[in-house]
């Protein structure tokens, strides 16, 4: 007969099993015989976070840097509310995670014991699926298809609630079904036929433009460099979405920028202009889109995405490739070489007048500010912090907010995995743990959280964590004393009324560095930012730096709500012009 | 109610709604009715009436009927994100003016009153082929299958005889002809 197994020991042989590495956990009553299981699985570190919300936005970094699911372990109850927001995070911006969580007794479910909530009612809809575990016989297989779930198809978060008494309970182990069944959840549905309509559509274009987004990078590392074949085999322009940062390289000529309401100003006029739209794994968010009944009215549609319910969600499309990014992009370029070995040569004359019109457009120059001698403008920063860091492979991650968009536009990435930010929910406090969750799983990376003051004080606890492990990240903070983003909206939409967006009695954030024993370092004037900027970087220690930036800044360009791509506010030279009134008002 | 998935834009465009059938075979596990609802409530679809029974014993699966009213974009995704789900083995939707697909409700009545009352309600039943389920002096139970507005109907115009009580279930659904759901 084979060897009895407690749940707890389970937990963990699964762990082993599916390649786990390193988990991130709070330890509490409902899972305590789990944690005392811990000590003998050596290959299984465990990352002690100090809010449970830190450990799902770790495991969301570490996810999203490593391309392998983010591992959370949580207690019942507050343990598992906490970890709520994270759970939705990576719902939206489509993060494999597995999340496990101790439940109370089977015997007390439902009778209001001490630390106990519905959990799986509560993570249901944030959740690709979840279960709760009555019986021992069910443990194996339901941890082994909770990672099959989470990782297969368009990847997400998933839960899986063991009560106390099954964690005690013994029975054999099996390990995972080799044979992946997919239950039709798999989604490579397309056909020859597809592709050759996108060849054609794309030898037809003559005004044609990729966008692209989080599923390329989802896709692997493969995805990303069959993206740049096609872009290059194509010489198509090419803009992404938030999300989709790295999977082309950020200073190619062929790179727009970003595109949507922060987005270039080319990005978005190319966008609202083309007559091909090749959509690969975005999903048409209102964030990218704008006005949608005046959404790049004049174009073709085609959208590749692995997620059918992604397709005709928010713009219907003329061909929809249900598939994944990589395996799409791949039959793309087989045919295309078979078909059209010389396209890139018969379609440069087809499309000279269209990048003609896109380098009118790029000559706005619209990420330009005005600059100053005396204040550190935040973009001014972002650039800095690029131009000493772009030799270092270094990984990014950000809070939420005007220093997000700011990184986005003026910090170039070339390489998939780099970039990660809350970009669905937009949670404000995703960086500084997510930047731990990198560092754990890149230990010899440069890791920068490039961070606003107020959302890194929503999970600034997370800096004893990255003490605790020696974890030297670098958190980087734009600091204006203000919400920015809010007081910007305020500025624009409510006439300066700045209700609440000033944040009175913020800490010294040099003090703070040093009261968690880490290091701080403030930068006061664009003549000492370099060198602070390098006396970070030679700082092998985690570090809070608190960048004093201009406190009214806003962030350019913009689309503004209620308008359409070609209907961008640039800079403060041009906002006298294009007021926002009337309905736009209620749209955001 | 009105689609509640444009939070930030809206537009302009006024489409029509349309009444859909959809037929969902799902795994009969805790929690999956709590999922399709969910999921219904959750992105603002509508649920007209809800129909659920196990239908398979041995494989524990389960057919649930939903009647839902929306734009054909809203029932489209409505499908789509229903087979999304974990425990979802298979979609099916059709239009209430599918003329190939049957289904019906079934309601009880319950008349109070004096036996030509009592009498006058069976009758006023009669196309829709009344089963008497229970009967003493006073009172009649009269179960019939009719379709939705039948029954709507039926409820109003049962009040003159003495109707005290109405239970009705939501529609099920099944083709015609030896086709199956596909």
């Amino acid at each position: 007969m084979s060897k009895l197994y407690s749940g707890a020991e389970i937990v963990f042989k699964c762990m082993e099993d599916q390649n786990v590495d390193h988990i991130f956990g709070y330890p509490g009553g409902a899972v305590l015989p789990i944690y005392d299981e811990l000590q003998n699985f050596k290959s299984i570190k465990h990352v002690l976070v100090r809010h449970e919300q830190g450990a799902g936005h770790a495991a969301e970094g570490y996810a999203r840097s490593s391309g392998k699911p983010g591992v959370i372990l949580v207690t019942s109850g507050p343990g598992a509310t906490n970890v709520v927001t994270a759970l939705t995070d990576a719902y939206m911006d489509s993060i494999p995670l597995v999340c496990i969580s101790g439940q109370v007794p089977t015997h007390l479910i439902g009778t209001d014991a001490f630390q106990e909530c519905d959990t799986t009612g509560i993570t249901r809809p944030c959740t690709k699926h979840n279960w709760l575990v009555k019986d021992i016989n069910d443990l194996a297989s339901t941890i082994h298809k909770a990672f099959e779930v989470a990782t297969t198809g368009r990847p997400g978060p998933v839960l899986v609630d063991i009560p106390k008494d099954i964690q005690f309970q013994k029975t054999k182990y099996s390990k995972p079904k080799k044979e992946k069944k997919l239950n039709g959840k798999s989604h490579n549905h397309f056909n020859q036929n597809s592709i050759n309509e996108l060849i054609e559509l794309m030898s037809k274009s003559s005004k044609p433009i990729f966008y692209t987004g989080g599923g390329v990078i989802n896709s692997g590392p493969k995805a990303s460099e069959l993206l740049r074949e096609l872009v290059y085999a194509t010489g198509f322009p090419i803009t992404s979405t938030l999300q989709g940062l790295g999977s082309f390289p950020g200073d190619d000529n062929q790179f727009l920028g970003m595109l949507g309401m922060h987005g270039t100003y080319e990005a978005n006029n190319a966008m609202h202009d083309c007559d091909l739209m090749i959509n690969i794994g975005a999903r048409f968010d209102d964030r990218i889109t704008g006005k949608i009944d005046e959404f790049s009215p004049k174009s073709k549609k085609v959208h590749i995405d692995i997620d059918p319910s992604s397709i005709n969600k928010n713009v219907k499309v003329d061909l929809a490739i249900v598939g994944d990014v990589k395996t799409v992009l791949s039959s793309t370029l087989k045919s295309l070489k078979q078909k059209k070995s010389k396209f890139l040569k018969s379609n440069k004359q087809k499309t000279s007048r269209w990048w003609e019109k896109i380098q009118k457009w790029r000559s706005v120059r619209s990420l330009d500010y005005i600059g100053s001698e005396e204040t550190i403008k935040p973009q001014y920063a972002i650039e800095r912090l690029y131009e000493l860091t772009k030799d270092k492979d270094s990984y990014i991650t950000t809070e939420v907010g005007q220093h997000q968009m700011w990184a986005a536009q003026h910090y170039k990435f070339n390489k998939p995995n780099r970039w990660m930010t809350s970009g669905g929910l937009g949670t404000m406090g995703y960086g500084l743990p997510a930047a731990v969750g990198v560092q754990v799983a890149h230990p010899k990376k440069l890791v920068i959280d490039i961070a606003g003051e107020a959302s890194v004080l929503m999970t600034i606890q997370e800096m004893s964590t990255a003490v605790q492990y020696n974890l030297p990240i670098k958190i980087f903070i734009l600091n204006n004393q203000y919400m920015g983003m809010v007081r910007q909206w305020q500025e624009l939409l409510h006439d300066k009324n700045y209700s609440e967006s000033y944040t009175a009695a913020l800490p010294d954030f040099v003090k703070l560095a040093e009261a968690y024993n880490c290091v701080g370092i403030r930068a006061k004037t664009p003549e000492e930012l370099d060198d602070k900027i390098i006396e970070m970087l030679n700082t092998d220690r985690p570090v809070i730096f608190d960048c004093m930036v201009d406190k009214v800044e806003n962030c350019f360009p913009m689309i503004p709500s209620g308008k359409p791509h070609n209907q961008m506010i640039l800079g403060p030279k041009d906002q006298e012009n294009k007021k926002i009134t009337g309905k736009g008002k209620s749209l955001v | 109610m009105p689609n509640s998935k444009s939070a930030y834009s809206f537009s302009n465009k006024k489409e029509k709604f349309d009444t859909h059938i959809i037929v969902v075979w799902v795994d009969n596990e805790a929690g999956v009715l709590a999922r399709v609802v969910g999921l219904f409530s959750g992105r603002g679809y509508n649920i007209e009436s809800l129909a659920v029974a196990q239908v398979d014993e041995k494989l524990k699966i389960s057919r649930i009927t939903i009647v839902t009213t929306g734009t054909p974009q809203v029932v489209n995704q409505i499908k789509l994100q229903l087979r999304k789900l974990v425990p979802v083995h298979k979609v099916a939707d059709f239009k209430r003016e599918d003329k190939a697909v049957i289904f019906k409700e079934m309601a009880l009545f319950k008349i109070v009153g004096p036996n030509n009352k009592l009498e006058g309600a069976l009758k006023a039943c009669k196309k829709f082929n009344p089963v008497l389920l229970d009967k003493t002096k006073k009172s009649n139970v009269i179960q019939i299958t009719a379709l939705r507005r039948e029954i709507d109907k039926m409820s109003k115009d049962l009040k003159k005889f003495g109707l005290v009580s109405v239970s009705r279930t939501g529609a099920v659904a099944m083709t015609r002809g030896a086709d199956i759901f596909k």
